[in-house]
């Protein structure tokens, strides 16, 4: 038994409730399990889950394989595509991506689960450390990665296939970015994307240097003169302020850092919550912390976003999803003010919002919710530190379709760009074509043209 | 409701639904559960002569290969005929018989192919009360290698000879069981007639190797490391059958003749089209062995529900009705002309259609129309092969439609011709242009 006190506490539940509540949200499916599910891939041409998937991935060939028997062969469909395709099947939102437009929705409204093939085969393969690439011989060329997140990752793996020698400098004590500190525990469970991780460096010639952050510890100027090229592929580090009133009491929490400690927390027990707690945000980071914040103990979670449910940027799934664990969502919300008791927040004052004149606004009417704690969930920015004179657009790096950006040989893709979606599928994408960009320089001997001007 | 009772060359039973010579019929056990399942007949799994019975191996007997989702499509028995002491077989018979005596039980018999065999056996089978006598001339695998089974039925001149001495010391009717390897099916058939035979019934098992396990190199089932040609039989092998049902039934030597259909019968459908191909009845094993009795339930609703539908009353109004509908490809309509349509509602555009008809055959869907994703036949290309309505996922989605009469073929420029005209008058045909000179 745990605590029903008030105030943010750790030990809410009793100790084998946190192992059910974070125990793997979608288990992996078992050899029957994928045989049934692939037997029910149309084997599509020219098909639409492929075109749907940023990185492109064969989904029926990878389906039939399973479908034959053939998970390791599967497997390397999928990592051909995308290395980090053991992550992306957990953490992709499928129903929008490939099952959205899974040609079955249209003949009984239930698609293939694609997400959860893609985990059996590369789960088949990681767990078997079935290694499909080798390095090409040395160039002897070297090139900078800046940041160990999918995107930098991706990056890497291609670049050493093709026999270059790849730094990663990472600031945080782990690689992989999002994947190790951003998603929710249930989705990544039994530390996989530090297994995942191992799987890509397996390659060799990769050699990644945590603790070194640019801006702080080296630029991209001392980049550009030691590597043939760099690839930046940092995530999103600042995070965006409420402007409400408050807002630096204790026990106003950025999601990002619940969930990121979260993660690192061997123990669940040791990390604290609220008992009454309300998220602002619409997006997925908002409907991680709600859950996540409800399956540690947390009485009552409430998310409350400025806008309609149509404007969320969390998908219909984890709207659900987070419906399902006791989540209430509130919409046409904004905040106020954040309102202290004793130096601690007590609640959170809001306003009911409106669009008028095609502007969100707010109607003056306001009501107070009770909480012990505040997750500010309403957007990451970028903040370009030690970039020199880097082109920049919308507050993110200019780049072209290849992924250059102003400076030459210089690469970026990720979180960090201004392209795409914000998904991991996406900044593998990125730093995957970024990798072939370069390639294609380096082979050439040639200077790229400046992108960005 | 359809009066599904059956006459089939005399023997009575109250439906088409026979459960063939086979595991399921090798003793009193398993027909007494049949035939309280329902079912209007069986034929007791193959008797052999007095003496010490055959052996079966004491490993795997059967193999098979499967569809989706493991539902099993095809299977392979090494199983020879029973291996049971005759008498036990022929106790049990008589007793079946006299609990169930509207049902048909019929003898399945192979013995050596000698004169004095089938004269031994045919007295004590009749002595059970059984209704008639099927000839087993159609095992493929172990029986044949001694002479019997498939060794008899592909010969012709043994069938007719054997059925002679079956007509000559039995009064029980007589229905010989035709053996599929074979190159053309009308030739026992009409040696069985010659002989004297009351009916035919086929078809029994194809020689297959079903499988081989790609660790031991070994055909399954495997047996000690080796493994044999089996009977192949199951829902893979109903064309086949229906294909040799029909050749027997529009043949103008063995027209007329009853037949037992056998191959592949899994549902009511299945078994209307054997009855309609010109078979009496039908006898079913694999379907019974997948699933168990129970399914001769949705096989008589099955049938008496489409019978009532289309307002056939008995099983006599449904005989047959196909076969003067088969014909030899030479007298095909030349002048039929269809085209695939594409129901663009039940379209869920998964592209096979398109990449059938493009990659293997005639270039005649689209993949894109005004820059979108949209499967169509172009009609000038469509020579109506059918293919996209066989490969397309959705049921009648893809449809073929004729053209009219004194419409315009967009393919060939030509307008559709009404008349008949076929391959023996057609310009192009060598033979056709001698007989005009």
């Amino acid at each position: 038994m745990g605590t029903t006190q008030s105030g943010i506490h750790r030990g809410r539940l009793a100790p084998a409730e946190y192992e059910t509540n974070f125990s793997d949200l979608h288990p992996r499916l078992d050899d029957h399990e994928a045989l049934v599910a692939a037997d029910r891939c149309y084997f599509c041409y020219d098909a639409p889950c492929m075109t749907a998937c940023p990185t492109s991935i064969d989904i029926p060939l990878f389906i039939r394989q399973i479908s034959t028997g053939n998970p390791i062969g599967s497997a390397k469909t999928i990592f051909d595509q995308n290395i980090l395709g053991g992550m992306c099947a957990r953490v992709c939102p499928t129903e929008t991506l490939c099952e959205q437009v899974c040609v079955r929705n249209t003949a009984e409204h239930r698609p293939v689960e694609i997400g959860r093939l893609q985990r059996y085969a590369t789960d088949v393969a990681i767990a078997s450390n079935t290694q499909f690439y080798e390095r090409a011989a040395r160039t002897g060329k070297a090139i900078a990665v800046v940041g160990a997140g999918p995107a930098g990752l991706a990056c890497a793996h291609r670049l050493a296939m093709a026999g270059h020698d790849v730094v990663i400098f990472e600031a945080r004590e782990k690689a992989g970015g999002l994947n190790e500190y951003g998603i929710a525990t249930y989705k990544a469970v039994d530390d996989f994307a530090q297994a995942e991780v191992d799987y890509v460096l397996a390659i060799g010639g990769i050699e990644v240097k945590n603790g070194l952050k640019l801006g702080r510890d080296f630029t991209l100027s001392d980049l550009t003169a030691n590597f043939d090229a760099v690839f930046l592929g940092m995530g999103l580090s600042g995070v965006n302020a409420l402007g409400a009133e408050g807002e630096n009491l204790p026990g106003v929490v950025d999601a990002v850092d619940f969930i990121a400690e979260l993660r690192q927390a061997a123990d669940k027990a040791t990390v604290p919550v609220g008992r009454r707690v309300v998220v602002i945000g619409g997006g997925m980071t908002a409907i991680d912390a709600a859950v996540q914040a409800k399956l540690l103990g947390a009485e009552e979670v409430t998310i409350c976003y400025r806008r309609g449910k149509e404007h969320m940027n969390a998908s219909e799934f984890e709207q659900d999803l987070a419906a399902s664990k006791g989540v209430m969502i509130r919409h046409w919300l904004q905040p106020r003010r954040v309102i202290a008791r004793d130096g601690h927040v007590a609640g959170i004052e809001v306003e009911y919002t409106e669009m008028r004149d095609g502007k969100l606004t707010g109607t003056g009417e306001t009501g107070v919710l009770a909480a012990d704690q505040i997750f500010k969930a309403i957007g990451q920015t970028f903040e370009p530190a030690g970039l020199g004179s880097l082109a920049m657009a919308g507050g993110r790096i200019a780049i072209d379709a290849e992924g250059r950006t102003s400076i030459a040989n210089v690469w970026a893709g990720g979180d960090c760009v201004k392209a795409g979606e914000d998904l991991t599928v996406t900044s593998v994408a990125q730093g995957r074509d970024a990798a072939d960009s370069i390639n294609r320089m380096l082979a050439a001997g040639a200077q790229p043209a400046v992108a960005v001007a | 409701m359809a009066d599904l009772r059956n006459n089939f060359v005399g023997i009575k039973s109250p439906n088409p639904f026979w459960l063939a010579s086979a595991p399921p019929t090798d003793k009193a056990y398993n027909v007494e559960r049949a035939f309280k399942a329902g079912w209007g007949g069986v034929v007791w799994k193959t008797l052999g002569e007095e003496g010490p019975p055959v052996v079966n191996v004491n490993g795997p007997r059967y193999g098979a290969i499967w569809g989706a989702d493991r539902r099993l499509l095809g299977l392979n028995n090494i199983e020879l005929i029973t291996d049971r002491d005759l008498y036990t077989n022929l106790r049990e018979m008589k007793q079946v018989k006299m609990n169930w005596p509207d049902r048909a039980l019929i003898a399945s018999i192979m013995v050596p192919c000698e004169e004095e065999s089938w004269k031994a056996i045919l007295p004590l089978v009749e002595e059970t009360g059984a209704d008639g006598i099927e000839l087993n001339f159609g095992c493929p695998h172990g029986m044949s290698e001694r002479g019997m089974g498939a060794a008899v039925g592909q010969v012709p001149e043994y069938i007719e000879m054997v059925v002679r001495w079956c007509k000559q010391y039995t009064r029980m009717p007589v229905i010989t069981k035709l053996t599929p390897n074979i190159t053309d099916i009308r030739k026992p058939a009409r040696a069985a007639k010659a002989g004297g035979t009351d009916a035919v019934s086929l078809i029994n098992t194809i020689n297959s190797i079903v499988s081989v396990d790609l660790d031991s190199f070994a055909p399954n089932p495997t047996v000690g490391g080796k493994g044999t040609h089996g009977g192949y039989c199951g829902p893979a092998v109903k064309p086949i059958a229906l294909n040799m049902v029909a050749e027997i039934a529009r043949d103008p030597e063995t027209y007329g003749l009853p037949i037992s259909g056998i191959g592949g019968v899994t549902t009511w459908r299945d078994a209307a089209e054997f009855l309609v191909l010109g078979a009496g009845n039908v006898q079913v094993c694999t379907a019974a062995m997948t699933y168990g009795f129970k399914i001769v339930q949705e096989m008589i609703s099955g049938l008496s529900d489409w019978m009532d539908a289309k307002g056939h009353r008995s099983l006599d109004d449904i005989c047959g009705r196909a076969v003067p509908n088969v014909t030899d490809w030479q007298y095909l309509d030349l002048n039929y002309i269809a085209k695939a349509h594409i129901d663009q509602d039940a379209c869920i555009k998964c592209g096979r259609c398109h990449i059938a008809c493009e990659d293997t055959s005639h270039q005649a869907i689209t993949q894109f129309v005004d820059g979108v994703r949209h499967f169509e036949v172009m009609e000038d290309e469509c020579v109506g092969c059918n293919l996209c309505v066989n490969v397309c996922p959705v049921e009648n989605c893809i449809t073929m439609v004729g053209l009219e009469p004194g419409t315009l073929d967009q393919r060939t420029g030509k307008i559709v011709d009404p008349n008949y005209a076929n391959w023996t008058t057609h310009p192009n045909n060598p033979m056709a242009r001698q007989a005009a000179e």
